[in-house]
């Protein structure tokens, strides 16, 4: 195992990421304003996390190709859920007495939105991030198989020639990995919620 | 001046307002009251079209609002509601410059909006400014409520039930307040309650709703001398007019001597003071004579003798104005199991007390005669 590999690993989960949040968010956004958009963006999301990762991988290989767009694509359309359901679900939750407020004040849909509903949802979006983040570090093992690289070739190799070794600090790695994203992003969370006044 | 004209509103079968007309005055208070469900809410907030009537027009300074933007149209109406909503996101001077922000104002405007009025309610801009709504008590959060309505001066004031959630005594002192800035800022207000006290004390006129249908608009002398029917008699209760009604003010029966000190002495000097008078309680008043809250002897023996006063004030006591009905300082004393009632005048400097002693001695003389 090496550095590289680690590094190639968290690369390549931050990239999907990324990209989660850029699609999921617009997503999550478009089935609150949109009721009957809204169902079928929920729904397809739901249907895409039914999938086992492998399969989802093996069919954008095939149009794809091997290599690292293909992993990165596959995380994507993995780990979309959290993030849409969250999403919808934060700013469906923000009280009705706030949303009545905003409208009544004369705030427009645009607005409203971007002046108090997504502020208030973001504590509950960001939840979904954490959770796509840290999926995805258990998820982007599979990537190895369609020449993704990452710690998963690590693991591969380990099974097959048996060296409990390789396997053991394969495994150790990727726990750290979730671990640490996962308090990291917990704290931040925490932050963002005492930083708006809210008490636990 | 607000108009309805014929306003009808369904909900599937449900009549909800059946054909209902009223003028607004401009700068009048209108209080509408009545049972739940009678429609309060409902016409309340036809006003700034989150409800759109079936049949019928309003009209604002004879414009119909139904061709006016929704948006703009709110945005020169204030609005307050019963479960506050304020913005937890943002911080109380946030909160109070929305709608100015939403109208483009410079961020000094703004600036001085907020100070403004956190000044006309006694709430000290550096103390309360950059918190969290979370962070203050339900009274205090809709006195922002009320601020945030009032901070781009809008001519239009709509109120649901805003003081609904709040206790009896913390409810007293903001209708009181609401009372002063009214005076202050004549502005139009359409108010929603189903205490018929708030709404004799509160109202030019008011308006009783039953069933969708308005049944009395009257100001409240008219409504207790002549309810229109047993249902309104019903809320007005004992305060029917039965003839011998008393037309005695605060002023009239008020202790005017009173000990006000400065909030800047310090705590010896209140006990002295006190010791030398042979009194229990101090008022306390502002550098500009304006009324700041009341200290008792027993907090002053227990604190650092060379601190000064401010830190002892309470606010327990309830105030009233010299000019309202002499029965409020009853029904406050009653109310807040306090000794004294505070009596202000226009400016908010204190121009006397009203004790339980003072309040027996007039209802003596009321019931008795002879003077007091
Ligand atoms: N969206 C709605 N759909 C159907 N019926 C409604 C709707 N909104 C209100 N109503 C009905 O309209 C009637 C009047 O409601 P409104 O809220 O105006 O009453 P209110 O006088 O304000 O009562 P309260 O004192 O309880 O606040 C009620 O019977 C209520 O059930
Ligand atoms: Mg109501």
């Amino acid at each position: 195992m090496t550095l590289n590999m680690v590094v190639e690993h968290l690369m390549i989960v931050c990239v999907a990421v990324i990209f989660t949040v850029l699609l999921g968010l617009p997503l999550g956004i478009l089935a609150y304003i949109n009721k009957k958009a809204g169902k079928v963006i929920l729904w397809m999301v739901d249907i895409l996390q039914t999938i086992p990762a492998l399969a989802l991988l093996g069919v954008i290989m095939i149009v794809f190709g091997a290599g690292k767009t293909t992993v990165i694509i596959g995380l994507v359309l993995y780990s979309l859920l959290p993030i849409v359901h969250n999403t919808y679900l934060g700013l469906t939750e923000v009280g009705p007495a706030i949303k009545d407020a905003a409208i009544g004040m004369g705030m427009s849909k645009l607005q409203r939105l971007i002046m108090v509903e997504l502020p208030l949802a973001f504590p509950v979006i960001f939840t979904g991030i954490r959770i796509a983040a840290v999926t995805s570090i258990g998820v982007a093992v599979f990537g190895s198989f369609v020449g993704g690289g990452g710690l998963g070739s690590i693991l591969y190799r380990g099974i097959h020639i048996q060296n409990m070794r390789l396997i053991l600090s394969g495994t150790l790695a990727l726990m750290v990995m979730a671990v640490v994203f996962d308090f990291g992003m917990s704290w931040i969370e925490k932050k963002m919620k005492t930083g708006m006044g809210y008490k636990n | 001046m607000i108009e309805f004209k014929n306003v009808t509103k369904k909900y599937d079968n449900d009549t909800i307002l059946d054909d209902i007309s009223f003028t607004v005055q401009d700068g009048e208070f209108v209080v509408f009251i009545g049972e739940s469900g009678c429609g309060k809410t409902t016409t309340l907030r036809m006003i700034n079209r989150l409800i759109k009537p079936n049949k019928g027009n309003i009209y604002i300074n004879g414009k119909d609002i139904a061709d006016e933007d929704p948006v703009k149209l709110r945005r020169s109406i204030g609005y307050v509601i019963q479960q506050i909503g304020l913005f937890p996101n943002m911080t109380i001077a946030q909160n109070i410059s929305v709608v100015p922000k939403l109208l483009k104002y410079s961020k000094e405007k703004c600036d001085e909006i907020v100070h403004d009025l956190l000044e006309m309610v006694n709430l000290p801009f550096d103390e309360y400014a950059h918190k969290y709504p979370s962070e203050l008590s339900g009274g205090q959060q809709q006195r922002i409520g009320v601020l945030r309505a009032l901070a781009a001066s809008p001519p239009i004031v709509l109120m649901d039930e805003p003081f609904g959630a709040l206790d009896p005594i913390t409810r007293a002192s903001l209708q009181e307040d609401m009372k002063t800035l009214q005076k202050k800022l004549k502005k139009t207000i359409i108010f929603v309650t189903h205490d018929m006290d708030e709404a004799l004390y509160l109202a030019d006129r008011i308006v009783f709703m039953d069933g969708g249908e308005i049944v009395q608009m009257a100001e409240p002398d008219e409504m207790l001398a002549n309810p229109a029917n047993n249902l309104v008699k019903s809320f007005l209760g004992e305060r029917v007019n039965n003839g011998h009604h008393l037309e005695l003010k605060v002023k009239d029966i008020m202790r005017t001597k009173v000990v006000a000190v400065r909030k800047s002495r310090s705590v010896a000097q209140c006990i002295k003071i006190m010791a030398n008078r042979s009194i229990d309680s101090l008022i306390i008043k502002n550098e500009d004579e304006t009324y700041l809250g009341m200290v008792a002897i027993s907090d002053c023996l227990t604190a650092p003798k060379n601190q000064s006063i401010e830190s002892l004030v309470n606010r327990d006591c309830p105030i009233v104005c010299k000019e309202d009905d002499a029965k409020t300082c009853y029904d406050k004393l009653v109310e807040s199991k306090q000794k004294y009632c505070v009596v202000l005048d226009e400016e908010r400097k204190t121009v006397g007390i009203v004790t339980w002693a003072t309040v027996a001695r007039a209802i003596a003389g009321a019931v008795w005669g002879g003077d007091e």
